[in-house]
């Protein structure tokens, strides 16, 4: 990873970080919120806590482009399989 | 370090091609876990159309799975990716003794989260929640078992093997292998366990809350 010997992320912050959004996903997945608004939101929670993960844990948030590029490779993919899978409902 | 700096001096590991500075076995375990989100993808993708085309053979979270207990194991799985993140920092500063125990810790945490994972499968099949057969009529068919124990067998079956090559690393580490100069070993096993954790958090959202 491209990070210094002293120069390392704020990784128990991050910690914080990731124990509080699990525990905030808990409190939705258990509440009586609308599904839609529910589902939506522990989407977007997950989803933070994954790219959390990924960019600060994973050090590629201090990856060079190119391993950046090769990261985003499955996203397209990804949308593909989704628009196929949407046509098939 | 950079990687570019790690990668030359792995020994006897000098890097075939020089993707901007990223190292062969870095490059090669970024693209492994590249192919492995398309993998879960699928999987995710499955249960998903399977669930909202049969939502008869789903329960209702918290109707079967015990959502509690795999909170809790969740987060035994998140502050194993700290320690993991500690013992690269650790090897970077040249703390040996720092990297063996933050090791140490990493395979201790993912043991639990592989333990409680099989203490939820006994219970789950002791009241009848068995994959490929109807016997759970009450809150959930087939489907909702076949789904369940693919998607959370297959990452437990990651994590075990993650275990396992922990172990194998810490001891390395312990046989004084790894060195603030030749840290390629602990870096590629961390983006491993990193990726792990990063797949657990997206499905326990999907199979255990929505």
């Amino acid at each position: 990873m491209s990070i210094g010997e002293n120069t390392h992320p704020p990784y128990m912050k991050i910690f914080g970080v990731l124990a509080a959004m699990m525990g905030a996903k808990v409190l939705v997945g258990l509440s009586s919120l609308p599904k839609n608004l529910a589902v939506g939101l522990l989407l977007l929670i997950s989803f933070s806590s994954a790219a959390l993960v990924a960019l600060y844990y994973m050090h590629l948030r201090f990856e060079t482009k190119r391993l950046w590029l090769l990261a985003l490779i499955p996203f397209p993919l990804i949308a593909i399989l989704i628009v196929t899978v949407m046509q098939e409902w | 370090m950079t990687s570019k700096a790690a990668a030359a001096a792995l020994p006897g590991r000098q890097p075939e091609v020089d993707f901007e500075g990223v190292y062969t076995l870095k490059l090669g375990m970024w693209i492994f876990l590249l192919s492995e989100v398309m993998f879960f993808t699928s999987l995710i993708g499955t249960y998903v159309i399977l669930r909202f085309a049969n939502p008869e053979h789903f329960a209702n979270p918290g109707e079967v799975l015990n959502v509690e207990l795999t909170a809790i194991n969740t987060f035994v799985l998140i502050c194993s990716s700290v320690t993991m993140v500690k013992a690269f920092a650790a090897l970077q500063q040249g703390d040996q003794e720092g990297l063996k125990r933050w090791l140490l810790a990493t395979i201790v945490l993912g043991a639990t989260f592989v333990g409680v994972q099989g203490y939820e499968y006994y219970h789950l099949v002791h009241d009848g929640f068995v994959p490929g057969t109807a016997l759970y009529r009450a809150e959930g068919g087939p489907l909702y078992g076949s789904t369940f124990y693919l998607m959370t067998g297959f990452h437990g079956t990651h994590v075990t093997i993650g275990v396992l090559a922990l172990i194998f690393v810490l001891i390395k580490a312990m046989r004084g292998q790894y060195t603030p100069q030749n840290l390629g070993g602990v870096e590629i096993i961390g983006l491993y366990w990193h990726f792990v954790d990063l797949v657990w958090i997206v499905l326990f959202t999907i199979v255990y809350l929505i």
